[in-house]
């Protein structure tokens, strides 16, 4: 009884220092894009609210917080209010399977720095055997809250928006899976904290490089930023094309909501693909034990930071896909590439074992 | 203890959502309400030690299947469902004899089935390796005519969805 | 420490919840729904079992019913589709005759 109070305990305080810190970095991450862009077509983008317009998301929240909660006429009101809160549960929900850094030992107790880790007696850490099938079975869900936002707004614009981004998420999940099933196969494990266990050590042993996945990557990545509906796959939410696309006839604080979603499914996004492919937080480390627990968490921010700012890059660079040419590109392309390097790799790991 | 309150808030929780099925009148509702059966079901799955059952279940029954389903309700645009006289006669038979049904279930898996043993949580542990080592040795031969099913299932339904009917 | 006969009765009571939507709902989607709810019940059992005799096969039969609820529900809802393009409804009720 006294271990799982104290795992209650501590799962307590790893979520509240975790959505603190990653609903900072949410508001962070829409300043970025907004700066990085703006320098990228040679304007400044925010400057004028506080030093760099550092404050600029602290008057965005404000003004959300203000605006008018407007529900137009005929909307299906449970669905309408709900499907923004679905949106946000499963993108933050993700958060918690990803291992973040070592275990750390504060006052007696030792724990991994990740929300659903746990060390038993013996100093072991270990976390859920199937963390890998769970966040896509996450990923799965994220679709309902577009789909259901657009249906119940009761507007043309957005039922053909929602329409269109569902069957973009739906198609290319598919390869997402596959993509990381060559990861699996190298690791032999689901759990995501093992995985990166097995990439520590220098980065010849990453799955990038010495396991020889960059076409798994690029597959990786592709479909995840169609997943997350970002360009060069942002059709359904273009402003030129759909009005707003499913959030057309949202306002104020649920707008917010699915804002919010988008841009913590592009942390989860970095954050699986720097666990699976980038070897996690392995990094030089030095120091007094405490700082041994803390400076792994720096590196695994430094992938984050780095997958972020490749979202905004290349948000800033390509124009978008046409619908016709995103569907052809996610099973015609994507899909035989996946099931390819899935026979490719079993084929290396029978012949090297 | 900790096993038993799971169960309960699970069980709950299940059986409300699946009593909230039948009753709503809209589809929608009633695919929302199925939705939160099949999840706490996979938290059941979890609690009886199938964890990779469990997963299945969320990433195909919550996130594929039912996913089909609110995309058909949206596409057709099934209103709220209306009581004919068809439908008075089912609900007088049917709420009864669904107590009926469930009575002569729970009496026969219970009373007179004659296991009452308990599980405790990890006791069973229904690992990924261990299930794939009996999906690929024992039962090689139903998972490949599971593949050709789901191959006929797909041209069935491209099939059956064409416009201009078959040819 | 729950009893077998706790998941079984949740088992049973689900599937009474399917077969009673079953034949109370005019809504032919709705009607497809509790068909799937009363597979999901008979999962139950099979997990149920499975974990209180130990062996890993009901855990293999209930990746097969999923695969086949699958298959199943795919190839329904597009024969649903076909049919509300021609009869325009989608109340059973309503399709009772062989020609339009």
């Amino acid at each position: 009884m006294n271990s799982a109070l104290t795992f209650l305990l501590t799962a307590v305080v790893k979520i509240l220092i975790t959505i603190f810190v990653l609903l900072t970095a949410v508001a962070y991450t829409v300043w970025l894009e907004r700066k990085v862009v703006g320098r990228m077509q040679n304007r400044w983008g925010p400057s004028r609210v506080g030093p760099f317009g550092l404050l600029q998301p602290l008057a965005d929240g404000l003004k959300f917080i203000f605006k008018e909660d407007l529900t137009p006429p005929y909307v299906h009101q449970f669905v309408y209010i709900m499907a923004p809160m679905l949106a946000l549960i499963a993108s933050l929900s993700a958060i918690a399977l990803i291992p973040i850094g070592p275990t750390i030992t504060l006052g007696g107790i030792t724990t991994p720095i990740q929300i659903t880790g746990v060390t038993n007696a013996a100093g072991e850490s270990s976390d859920i055997g199937i963390g890998l099938l769970i966040l896509l079975g996450i990923t799965s869900i994220s679709v309902y809250g577009v789909s259901l936002a657009g249906w119940s707004s009761n507007s043309k614009y957005s039922l053909l928006g929602s329409l269109r981004a569902s069957a973009q998420m739906v198609s290319y999940e598919i390869a997402l899976g596959l993509s990381l099933v060559g990861v699996l196969m190298l690791s032999g494990t689901f759990s995501l904290r093992e995985i990166v266990r097995q990439q520590q050590g220098g980065f010849w042993h990453w799955n990038f490089f010495g396991g020889f996945q960059f076409v798994a990557f690029f597959i990786y990545i592709m479909a995840a930023y169609a997943e997350t509906n970002r360009i060069p796959f942002d059709l359904p939410e273009a402003e030129t094309e759909l009005v707003a696309g499913y959030h057309t006839e949202y306002s104020a604080m649920k707008f917010a909501m699915f804002f919010m979603a988008e841009y913590t499914n592009m942390i989860t996004v970095a954050c699986v693909a720097s666990v699976l492919f980038l070897g996690g937080w392995s990094g030089p480390v030095f120091g007094p034990p405490i700082l041994q627990s803390l400076i792994p968490i720096f590196w695994f921010l430094l992938r984050v930071f780095f997958f972020i700012f490749l979202y905004i890059w290349i948000r800033g660079t390509l124009p978008r896909f046409r619908y016709d040419q995103l569907m052809a590109f996610g099973w015609k392309f994507l899909l035989p590439l996946a099931i390819a390097n899935i026979v490719i790799t079993a084929f290396f790991i029978a012949v090297r074992g | 203890m900790v096993h038993l309150i799971l169960f309960g808030i699970f069980g709950a929780i299940c059986a409300g959502a699946a009593l909230n099925m039948v009753l709503q009148k809209h589809p929608i509702n009633s695919a929302l309400s199925l939705i939160v059966v099949m999840v706490s079901l996979a938290m059941l799955y979890m609690l009886l030690g199938a964890e990779f059952v469990a997963a299945v279940q969320i990433i195909v029954y919550a996130g594929a299947i039912m996913v089909l389903f609110v995309f058909v309700i949206m596409l057709l645009n099934a209103g709220e469902e209306e009581h004919t006289k068809g439908s008075r006669v089912a609900m007088l038979i049917g709420f009864p004899s669904l107590l009926v049904g469930a009575g002569v279930l729970v009496y026969t898996l219970v009373l007179k089935g004659g296991n009452t043993a308990s599980l405790a949580i990890g006791q069973f542990h229904g690992k990924a390796e261990d299930i794939s080592d009996l999906l690929f040795k024992n039962f090689l031969l139903p998972f490949e005519v599971t593949s050709v099913l789901i191959l006929i299932a797909i041209m069935g339904a491209v099939l059956l969805a064409r416009k201009g009917g078959t040819e | 420490m729950v009893p077998l006969s706790f998941y079984l009765v949740l088992s049973a009571f689900l599937f009474g919840c399917g077969v009673c939507g079953f034949l109370i709902k005019r809504n032919i989607i709705s009607i497809f729904m509790s068909i799937e709810l009363m597979l999901n019940a008979v999962n139950l059992t099979f997990v149920a079992y499975a974990a209180f005799w130990q062996k890993l096969s009901g855990h293999i039969f209930v990746f097969f019913v999923m695969v086949v609820a699958a298959a199943e529900a795919a190839v329904g809802l597009a024969i649903i589709i076909a049919i509300f393009r021609t009869r325009e409804t989608l109340n059973v009720d309503r399709v009772n005759l062989l020609k339009l």
